[in-house]
């Protein structure tokens, strides 16, 4: 494995990412806020979350990336279509398992069996992250394609 | 065992802050929607009674009833009295700290019913028969012993437990006799699982457990209720039923729990409420912070800003209790709806409609979320700042109103000075450094010709009062919260005016108004929000402390046993009309009983300094 082209496409596909998700909500797709959800995680400061969050997200980004190339690794191949799909699973993992579990691992989220007692507490995203808008599953999914097609067409798997 | 249909005002509600349940006076649950407010019904005898279901748990003999909450909880208590004896029967939702949540597995939703016998001995007829979806699925009922009896209803799971013979009833569902001796009890919890598996709940000494829980838990919300004022006991209730509409995994709160009951007996006003209309926010905040109820206005606040991202700079009527769009209205043909009153409805269309004094209700209820030193952060200024620049775009357009009639847009009086609100509050928040970046001159060149506009047009020289529409002939009362919003005082001579004008020619009775003209030759009731709207402003200064007092408690006279209020009231008998409880008017009780306390505590003030031989200070505008 390349060391510099998984930093390197690891951080653009995260800027891509994230740029999709963004897009998304500047259309009215989703409230999804990646890197405010994972801010939010170790600060309450709406503002302070979010610069947290980018750190959070990108840190997360390379890590998900070199399970990507791990896949790879192991088909013998990397292309960008192949990406794409990893980033469909991704997506499809993330939504439908990832997000309903999010309330048991984020300290400020609430999840729907929460009450009466009411906190302010950032709102459970549900099964596929629907709560957030019904246009969410399909700006993570783009988000995770673009991620996964971005690796698979630029990253060096160096098979020898 | 038969009895009358109930009325509206012959139900009591028990909820759990996700969803609330309707039991009536004979201790039949008539309406019960899980696991959301929206869901479809599961319980909706309220709506038609042969098709809709029901749970009920009753003396098989005539008898007498009486109910009523334990003191400063939701947990009802309705006793029965019969020939041969008397028997007590306790509904309530388990609601308990998120602490005993992690030190208890408890199912999802979980309602508890339990019966003891106090004297002699009582046969009770316990009658269960589930149909969900409205009505429209049928529920397979399988009895797994020791696991209740079980409904599934696709991956979600309905079951009832506790310890019955339940046979097969005529009519649908099943039914069991229970015969109770003095100091012998029976207990049922029904509940819901939308995560297989579901979790079996412990009954017998449980049950009592739960209920102390439960109890416990409400008891010390509502003790922290700030309010020092006339009506303690209904302001208490109030806040009570504030907490039941609201959901507490997103801190919205809806209008009411329930669909389609009428507005007008027989007639068609029939809408669904279990939504959240941004036009309540400002009120709600108001009452929420005015009770010391913080953690509860912040969590509304929150969900305000959260559910309005999606459309903003455009804001929606109505949102669902995750901010997404409401279905569109559609109707329930196989339902009869409550004593007839047809159609009955699901999801609401006004959620097309434009009201644009929402844009002024969520400016003014972040203000109050603002005004208590909560920083507002750089995407929420952002936010504010493109409502002021959409305001100064549209105020001039005629919209839908407050009371969304399905006719044309008009030039409403009320909703030019929701946007006169919206540019004053953030030209306020702009002097106190809360929002940047606005464009103080044009906010405030807009402001001032909305003033002008609706001083001009609004005002009526021929009527002297605000009417309804900018250069109209007919009323309204909701120009009275031009009081509450403080565009004009209330001791003004234009609003002292509008005021014996609205009473003159909306008044319904004492202490109660209609909302508009248009209500007067409709059969539609008097509406308790704006009947309480009177109250509120003569205890602004509008009159006296004591008519203040008076039009207060006259207004209160028509609650229900238990302290309920619906949206209306019918002034000819004093029954109950609308969606029940209708949070709203809860919420204009709290305003008004605020207003009173600090009306009260200012003429007090007054009093000890013209005692002390001081200059009484001038009357003070009181602003929310």
């Amino acid at each position: 494995m390349n060391f510099d082209d998984w930093l390197l496409w690891g951080f653009v596909g995260t800027v891509v990412l994230s740029v999709v998700v963004a897009a998304g909500q500047g259309f009215g797709l989703t409230r999804m806020n990646l890197p405010y959800l994972l801010g939010t995680m170790f600060t309450p400061d709406r503002d302070r979350a979010k610069l947290v969050g980018v750190g959070c997200h990108f840190l997360s980004g390379w890590a998900f990336a070199l399970l990507y190339l791990a896949v790879f690794h192991s088909l013998g191949r990397a292309t960008w279509w192949l990406g794409a799909l990893a980033g469909v699973v991704h997506a499809a993992f993330v939504l439908a398992v990832g997000m309903p579990l999010l309330p048991a691992l984020h300290p400020r989220m609430a999840n729907e069996q929460h009450g009466p007692t009411v906190v302010r507490q950032l709102e459970p995203p549900g099964f596929l992250a629907l709560h957030y808008g019904v246009g969410t599953p399909v700006a993570v999914l783009v988000a995770h394609m673009a991620f996964g097609a971005i690796l698979g067409a630029f990253c060096d798997i160096d098979l020898r | 065992m038969t009895e009358a249909a109930p009325k509206i005002q012959d139900y009591a509600v028990i909820g759990n802050g996700r969803s609330a349940a309707l039991v009536s006076r004979g201790g039949s649950i008539d309406w019960l929607c899980w696991p959301r407010f929206d869901s479809p019904s599961l319980f909706g005898a309220l709506l038609d009674p042969r098709t809709g279901g029901s749970w009920g748990i009753a003396p098989a003999l005539p008898a007498e009833v009486g109910r009523r909450y334990l003191d400063g909880t939701n947990v009802l208590e309705t006793r029965f009295r019969t020939a041969t004896g008397a028997a007590t029967l306790t509904d309530f939702m388990t609601a308990v700290s998120e602490e005993d949540k992690r030190r208890l597995l408890l199912p999802e939703h979980e309602l508890v019913r339990r019966a003891v016998c106090e004297e002699g001995e009582v046969e009770l007829v316990v009658r269960f028969d589930p149909r969900p979806d409205y009505g429209r699925a049928r529920a397979r009922i399988r009895d797994a012993g020791a696991l209740g009896l079980r409904i599934d209803m696709g991956s979600w799971l309905v079951a009832l437990h506790g310890r019955a013979a339940f046979m097969p009833a005529e009519g649908g569902g099943v039914a069991a006799r229970v015969r109770l001796r003095a100091g012998e009890a029976v207990a049922f919890a029904l509940t819901f699982s939308a995560e297989a598996p579901g979790v079996v709940p412990h009954l017998g000494d449980a049950a009592g457990e739960k209920l102390a829980l439960t109890a416990g838990w409400w008891r010390r919300w509502a003790a922290r209720a700030r309010y020092d004022g006339p009506h303690r006991d209904a302001v208490v209730r109030s806040a009570l039923v504030l907490k039941l509409m609201s959901y507490a995994p997103s801190g919205a709160i809806v209008a009411a729990p329930t669909t389609s009951l009428p507005e007008r007996a027989g007639g068609d006003l029939n809408w669904d409420y279990r939504f959240c209309w941004l036009r309540d926010a400002a009120f709600t905040a108001r009452a929420l912070f005015g009770l010391g109820y913080e953690e509860e206005a912040e969590a509304f606040c929150s969900w305000l800003l959260h559910a309005t991202r999606l459309t903003r700079p455009e804001l929606r009527v109505i949102y669902d209790v995750f901010g997404e769009t409401v279905p569109r209205e559609s109707d329930l043909p196989h339902l009869g709806g409550y004593g007839g009153s047809r159609p009955v409805r699901t999801g609401n269309g006004a959620r097309g409609q434009v009201q644009l004094d929402v844009y002024g209700e969520v400016v003014e209820a972040v203000t109050h979320f603002a005004g208590r030193g909560r920083p507002l952060d750089r995407d929420t200024q952002a936010m504010l700042r493109h409502y002021g620049e959409y305001v100064c775009r549209h105020w001039e357009e005629p919209d839908n109103g407050i009371w969304e009639p399905r006719g044309e847009r008009r030039h409403f009086t009320h909703s030019k000075l929701l946007c006169w609100v919206a540019l004053d509050r953030l030209l306020a928040l702009h002097r106190d450094g809360r929002v940047r970046g606005i464009p103080a001159a044009r906010f405030a060149e807009n402001r001032d010709r909305i003033r002008r506009d609706i001083e001009e047009r609004g005002w009526n020289p021929k009527l002297e009062c605000y009417t309804q529409v900018l250069g109209g002939e007919t009323l309204d009362a909701s120009v009275l919260q031009m009081a509450f919003l403080g565009f004009a005082g209330a001791s003004s001579e234009r609003m002292r005016q509008t005021y014996r004008r609205v009473v003159e020619r909306l008044g319904a009775g004492p202490g109660l108004v209609y909302r508009y003209e248009q209500s007067l030759g409709g059969r539609e009731g008097a509406f308790a929000m704006c009947s309480f709207w009177l109250a509120d402003f003569l205890a602004r200064g509008g009159g006296s402390e004591d008519e203040a007092r008076e039009s207060f408690a006259s207004t209160l006279r028509y609650a229900n046993d238990l302290g309920l209020f619906a949206e209306e009231i019918d002034p000819d008998t004093g029954e109950a009309l609308g969606n029940f409880p209708q949070a709203f008017t809860h919420v204009g009780l709290i305003n008004a009983a605020l207003s009173l306390e600090e009306r009260e505590r200012r003429d007090c003030g007054r009093l000890t300094v013209a005692a002390a031989g001081g200059r009484p200070q001038a009357v003070r505008e009181v602003r929310p």
